[in-house]
């Protein structure tokens, strides 16, 4: 197992020059390798973005809830009174306010226009609840609400910060699927060139069984050479990517999900993983088809 | 050195040698005669492992060539010297290279002087820098004699080495496995050329084999 390993990762020139130089396997390999880590560090990129989008939505939503209360107009200020009274009891709130009429008026704004006349519209009473970090008994309080103030309903926003988390978590493994099949495809790739090398040098593997030569050095020598190609093509595509990544436009307001995309801070480091997992996919992907067709030979 | 037991061998086509039995004594010299498509090839190739029999048993250095893995065969091949008479070299590297190729794949670094010397021994002293596409039939075929001996190999078999060369060049290589033989190594020569057989054993003591109906017979006077 030593012997195997050191035959692969030592350089050996004179055993390199056993494979002819040229062929279509060299700029394929190259190509490949370029293509697809550029493509993996955009999909990177996006599951990096996601993860950090569903993050984001998570703890923004889960740290604030709202409690609506519905009740005839001369029910409402003590309902509310009631609630606000409620709230600055309850353990793991950390404050309670209620949203004045013209807060609820620009909520409203978007769907019926900024001449809402709220006084002729029998609208809830809107409290907004934020949460401390250690958090509150939604249970228990909806209990305590329900009995001292009926119309009031507790919405810790869990309807809606659900889906959201969903896509953003499926977002999130999309990404990660990407670059599983970017791998996958990688590899094909590789072991079609590969393959289609082994079959061009047929001779060359029979003139080195004749000669003594074992199946571990005959694939290191292939092995070897489709490695450094993948190592290299790999590393242009990441250079390239990255470049790409960069020149995106920046996160702004307005920018939302897209101009998001990008990395930050360390996860710029991430793209420089890929040439050497596209090296070790090369390796793997050659190695077997060296071996598979070796073994055809007597 | 190399034995064959009973031996059979089948393409699928039907048996091409059949009840085969033999012994390569060490330092033994051998020509296998036969008509083309005898089973020459076929016998040479059972002899370095490339084919296994389909029946009985080949034995290379005391060891059953069925019990052999890949590896086992690699490093039993690097004892065996072998010529064919279509000698493949690898084409982008130069001659030298060529020639040293047993070395390399067995990790040995050769002295440059013996490999210089065994270039001139066979009379390619000058052309180590060529590529075997410029070399001519009977340059290729001591280049592939230098090749096959540069391990000190126990044993040389040749396929047809002289097929593609004129007398005088097929005298020279004989005079060069001759010379070998009488270093002690076992020789074992596939030729269809009675001549060369003929001339051969003016100068050693060679047993002449003959491939006939599927079996192999000693060879007598009516060569």
């Amino acid at each position: 197992m030593i012997r195997r390993l050191r035959l692969l990762v030592t350089p050996d020139r004179q055993a390199d020059r056993v494979v002819p130089p040229s062929g279509h396997s060299a700029w394929l390999t190259g190509f490949t390798a370029g293509a697809m880590t550029f493509l993996a560090v955009f999909a990177l990129a996006l599951s990096l973005a996601s993860g950090r989008l569903a993050d984001r939505w998570a703890d923004a939503l889960a740290r604030t809830a709202t409690v609506r209360i519905s009740a005839p107009a001369e029910q409402m200020e003590i309902q509310t009174a009631a609630v606000l009274a409620v709230l600055s009891t309850t353990p793991g709130i950390a404050s309670a306010r209620a949203l004045t009429p013209d807060e609820q008026k620009a909520l409203l704004a978007p769907w019926f226009g900024p001449d809402l006349p709220l006084d002729a519209l029998p609208l809830p009473q809107l409290i907004e609840v934020t949460e401390a970090p250690e958090g509150y008994d939604g249970e228990g309080l909806r209990q305590r609400l329900m009995a001292e103030a009926p119309g009031a309903v507790l919405d810790d926003h869990s309807r809606w910060r659900r889906p959201l988390a969903t896509a953003a978590a499926r977002l999130n493994l999309l990404g990660g699927l990407s670059l599983l099949l970017i791998g996958a495809t990688m590899a094909a790739m590789i072991t079609l060139a590969a393959n289609a090398s082994l079959a061009a040098n047929a001779q060359v593997i029979r003139v080195l069984r004749i000669v003594g030569a074992q199946d571990d050095y005959i694939a290191a020598a292939f092995v070897r050479r489709f490695t450094l190609r993948a190592l290299a093509g790999s590393g242009i595509g990441a250079l390239a990517g990255l470049i790409g990544v960069a020149l995106l436009p920046p996160v702004d307001e307005a920018g939302g999900f897209l101009t998001g995309l990008g990395f930050q801070g360390a996860g710029w480091l991430l793209p420089l993983l890929l040439p050497p997992i596209a090296a070790a996919v090369a390796l793997l992907a050659t190695r077997a088809a060296a071996f598979r067709k070796l073994r055809e030979l007597p | 050195m190399i034995a064959f037991d009973n031996v059979a061998y089948n393409y699928g086509g039907g048996e091409l040698l059949s009840e085969v039995s033999l012994r390569l004594a060490p330092g033994s010299f051998h020509f296998l005669t036969g008509p083309s498509g005898a089973g020459k090839t076929t016998f040479l190739k059972l002899a370095y492992a490339e084919l296994l029999p389909t029946a009985g048993r080949v034995t290379i250095f005391d060891r059953e060539v069925r019990g052999l893995t890949r590896d086992d065969v690699a490093l039993t091949r690097r004892r065996i010297g072998v010529v064919h008479q279509d000698v493949q070299f690898l084409d982008h590297l130069p001659l030298a290279a060529n020639v040293a190729m047993p070395l390399m794949v067995s990790g040995r670094t050769g002295d440059p002087r013996d490999l210089t010397d065994l270039l001139q021994w066979v009379g390619l002293g000058q052309l180590g820098d060529a590529l075997p596409p410029q070399l001519s039939g009977g340059e290729r075929q001591r280049a592939a004699l230098a090749r096959a001996v540069i391990m000190g190999p126990d044993v040389i078999l040749a396929d047809e080495p002289t097929g593609n060369l004129d007398w005088e060049m097929s005298l020279r290589l004989l005079t060069l496995l001759v010379e070998l033989n009488k270093m002690g190594k076992t020789i074992l020569v596939a030729t269809h050329d009675l001549n060369l057989i003929r001339t051969a054993k003016n100068q050693v003591a060679a047993r002449v084999l003959r491939i006939r109906n599927r079996r192999i017979q000693l060879a007598g006077a009516d060569l």
